[in-house]
């Protein structure tokens, strides 16, 4: 066991509050979903991983030599995808048009591979060969952000419309689909984007550190925390002051009521799941220039923002915050005192408030 | 004990099977001997996550763990000559032909140790929370055996030379091991079987339907969820030993979180509450990797899209894993002659 200093002290606390935040785009994402729908998203850390390769591949288009044409190939490929789909359950019943579609996936396929020697199947998910971009600035940072944002939220409301609404209360059935889910992302970005382990680049006023009384600060770890605290006032007001917030959390409260006071709960629990998905990627893309991006990350991530709402409790803000900043602070100061059973130091905090109130600290059951 | 014809002839009907493919496995090929050893190792421990899912109702996301703990036990115990004692104690159980019981009775007592330390932080939560903190324990071993690279080798894993012998039986060559692991497997099964119809398996078939009135009636409910969970995890352990001794080489992937899901699947996949459903899910999922495998790399991708499809297309019909669809066929319209309660 080492001891610290007490300028050791107060770095190892900004990098625990830093790491902290970025739990906390995690979590809090994790915590509302459940809080609102019941739902525990296995799926979410991919969300997480998912957003840092597509900051990734953005900041390749526009700062790298990258081509937008295998997206713009890929895109135009599943909305063939869709309308054909459309089309076919116009006239016939939907399992025939599934099977149809197969049919015509596995010709096409085997065409593919015979004549042009070529996969149907990199049509849908083309291989992106990105590489690490040395050069990076704030708008075209906010422009990744943007575009990943989106990007992620569109997928989780797609999750949430065609799949985990026709679920019901079904907490295994839950858990297997979003797991299902998780792996396809996980593999798919493996597959486009390939194995190796990329560090988003910070861009250029915050890759510096700043030296404050003798102590050299990180200033991205401060552009971090800034961020969470911006989008956990944004949450904290928007779900507590405004009108939408207050739709929301009558459809929490009671969804039957909700709706027959006019209320379609369905566009609700949607825009909730996309919501959380837009933290989390949030999240992802913030924490890509921290954490780096690579397989596996989602799965490593998913125990802390466990951590973090098992301690907060699920379906409370304030716990996620101070779930964040206890694992955060945990962590940091674990890995320094205790390298080798840093895991252990997580989870033991986390039994013994289990132990006290099986709930988390704010949960709500 | 079989009191019910039915279940009698289910009994009978699935030792039959089990014989059958004693008799039919030496003369498939190499590939297929090894893919039905694997199936039946992963039966083991997709049985074990019955008892605590289909029979207890708890959804353990996070049973690699002590099929991870047992599986690196095994590893460790064979291969690390500079822990003496317990390298030294290996060799001399393995002179006497007793190498397989010392293998299992540390690996045992290990996961054992585990499931109980763990089981005593999990018990109390309750649905989600229990379901989280299980994978959050389980990403502990995974860690454990991914950064403690002074005893697990890290990423690299640990390469195991050899299999012990079973009285000075070889069980290097594939048909022995198969007969070794169906074995195992059977004894697994009986004893499953029979805890599952105990008066204490019954208990927790109660837990699962009505926890309340349980309590009422004045059963401890959490030292029964206890237990529960200590005997699956000692299962599972069963079967990562066996993982050791099939595979030979145990890494980090092994047991990382697509192995628990994994069996979660297999559970919910064959039908929960059926032991031997997990056993067919077992099957199905082992026996598609294999064959997936040949011609695509993605695996982790197939799995995800059939979890989504199988999971879905169940709760669309109503079916409770294929051993519901048997049921399903075979009593179209039962009647229910007594209202429910």
């Amino acid at each position: 066991m080492t001891t610290l200093s007490f300028a050791n002290i107060l770095v190892l606390s900004y990098n625990s509050l830093s790491y902290a935040a970025i739990l906390f785009l995690l979590a809090s994402g994790l915590s509302l979903i459940f809080g609102v729908m019941r739902i525990v998203n296995l799926a979410h850390a991919a969300f997480f991983l998912f957003a840092g390769y597509l900051a990734l591949e953005f900041y390749n288009i526009i700062f790298g030599s990258l081509s937008l044409m295998p997206r713009i190939i890929q895109l135009v490929s599943w909305a063939l995808l869709y309308f054909a789909w459309r089309g076919l359950t116009l006239y016939i019943a939907p399992k025939h048009a599934a099977l149809a579609l197969l049919l015509a996936y596995i010709v096409m396929e085997v065409l593919c591979s015979l004549i042009w020697s070529f996969r149907f199947f990199e049509l849908f998910f083309p291989h992106v060969p990105v590489k690490p971009v040395d050069r990076i600035n704030f708008p075209g940072m906010m422009a990744a952000i943007v575009v990943a944002l989106t990007i992620a939220a569109l997928c989780g409301m797609f999750i949430e419309r065609f799949f985990l609404r026709l679920l019901g209360q079904d907490t295994l059935a839950q858990v297997l689909v979003t797991i299902g889910f998780a792996f396809i992302l996980q593999d798919g970005s493996l597959y486009t984007w390939g194995g190796d382990n990329f560090m988003l680049k910070q861009p250029w006023p915050l890759n510096f550190s700043a030296v404050v009384g003798g102590l050299s600060l990180p200033q991205y770890r401060g552009f971090m925390i800034v961020i969470a605290v911006v989008v956990a006032a944004a949450l904290f007001l928007g779900i507590e002051r405004t009108r939408l917030g207050a739709i929301m959390r009558a459809a929490v409260d009671d969804p039957e009521m909700a709706r027959g006071i006019g209320i379609n709960t369905n566009v609700v629990q949607m825009s909730i799941f996309a919501i959380g998905a837009l933290l989390a990627a949030t999240g992802g893309v913030v924490g890509g220039a921290f954490f780096g991006v690579y397989p596996g990350l989602d799965f490593e991530i998913l125990p802390y923002a466990f951590a973090v709402v098992i301690i907060g409790g699920l379906g409370s803000l304030g716990g996620a915050v101070l779930g964040s900043i206890v694992v955060g602070f945990i962590e940091n100061f674990g890995t320094a005192l205790f390298p080798e059973l840093s895991y252990f130091a997580l989870f033991a905090p986390m039994a013994i408030i289990l132990a006290i109130k099986p709930t988390g600290l704010f949960g709500k059951g | 004990m079989l009191e019910n014809l039915a279940e009698k002839r289910r009994v009978l009907i699935v030792l039959g099977v089990f014989v059958a493919l004693g008799v039919i496995t030496p003369f498939l090929d190499l590939f297929m001997q090894s893919l039905v050893t694997e199936i039946l190792v992963f039966g083991i421990l997709a049985m074990s996550l019955d008892l605590l899912l289909g029979f207890t109702g708890l959804a353990s996301l996070g049973h690699a763990a002590y099929f991870g703990v047992a599986s690196y036990t095994t590893a460790i115990i064979m291969t690390k000559e500079d822990w003496t004692w317990t390298f030294a104690a290996f060799q001399w159980a393995d002179s006497l032909g007793l190498g397989l019981f010392y293998i299992f009775i540390f690996a045992l007592i290990v996961a054992t140790a585990f499931a109980a330390f763990f089981g005593f932080l999990a018990i109390r939560a309750v649905g989600v929370y229990f379901l989280m903190i299980t994978l959050s324990l389980a990403m502990v071993i995974w860690g454990l055996a991914y950064r403690w690279s002074a005893v697990t080798e890290g990423d690299n894993g640990i390469n195991v030379l050899g299999r012990p012998s079973l009285f000075g039986l070889s069980l290097e060559s594939e048909m022995p091991f198969f007969y070794f692991t169906l074995a195992v497997f059977l004894i697994c099964l009986g004893l499953m079987y029979m805890f599952v119809r105990s008066p204490f398996g019954k208990t927790l078939v109660g837990i699962r339907e009505r926890e309340e009135r349980m309590q009422m009636l004045g059963y401890n409910i959490w030292l029964h969820k206890y237990l529960a969970f200590i005997i699956a995890g000692v299962f599972s352990g069963v079967a990562g030993v066996m993982w050791t001794l099939f595979n030979l080489f145990v890494s980090p992937p092994d047991i990382e979180l697509i192995t628990s899901a994994e069996a979660l699947f297999m559970v919910a996949l064959g039908g929960p509450a059926t032991l031997i459903g997990p056993v067919i899910g077992s099957a199905i999922i082992r026996s598609l990797q294999q064959f997936i495998s040949i011609y695509v790399e993605r695996w982790p991708l197939i799995l995800g899209a059939i979890y989504i499809i199988t999971i879905m297309l169940g709760r669309l019909y109503g079916v409770e894993g294929i051993l519901g669809l048997f049921s399903k066929f075979r009593k179209p319209a039962a009647p229910s002659e007594t209202p429910e309660g």
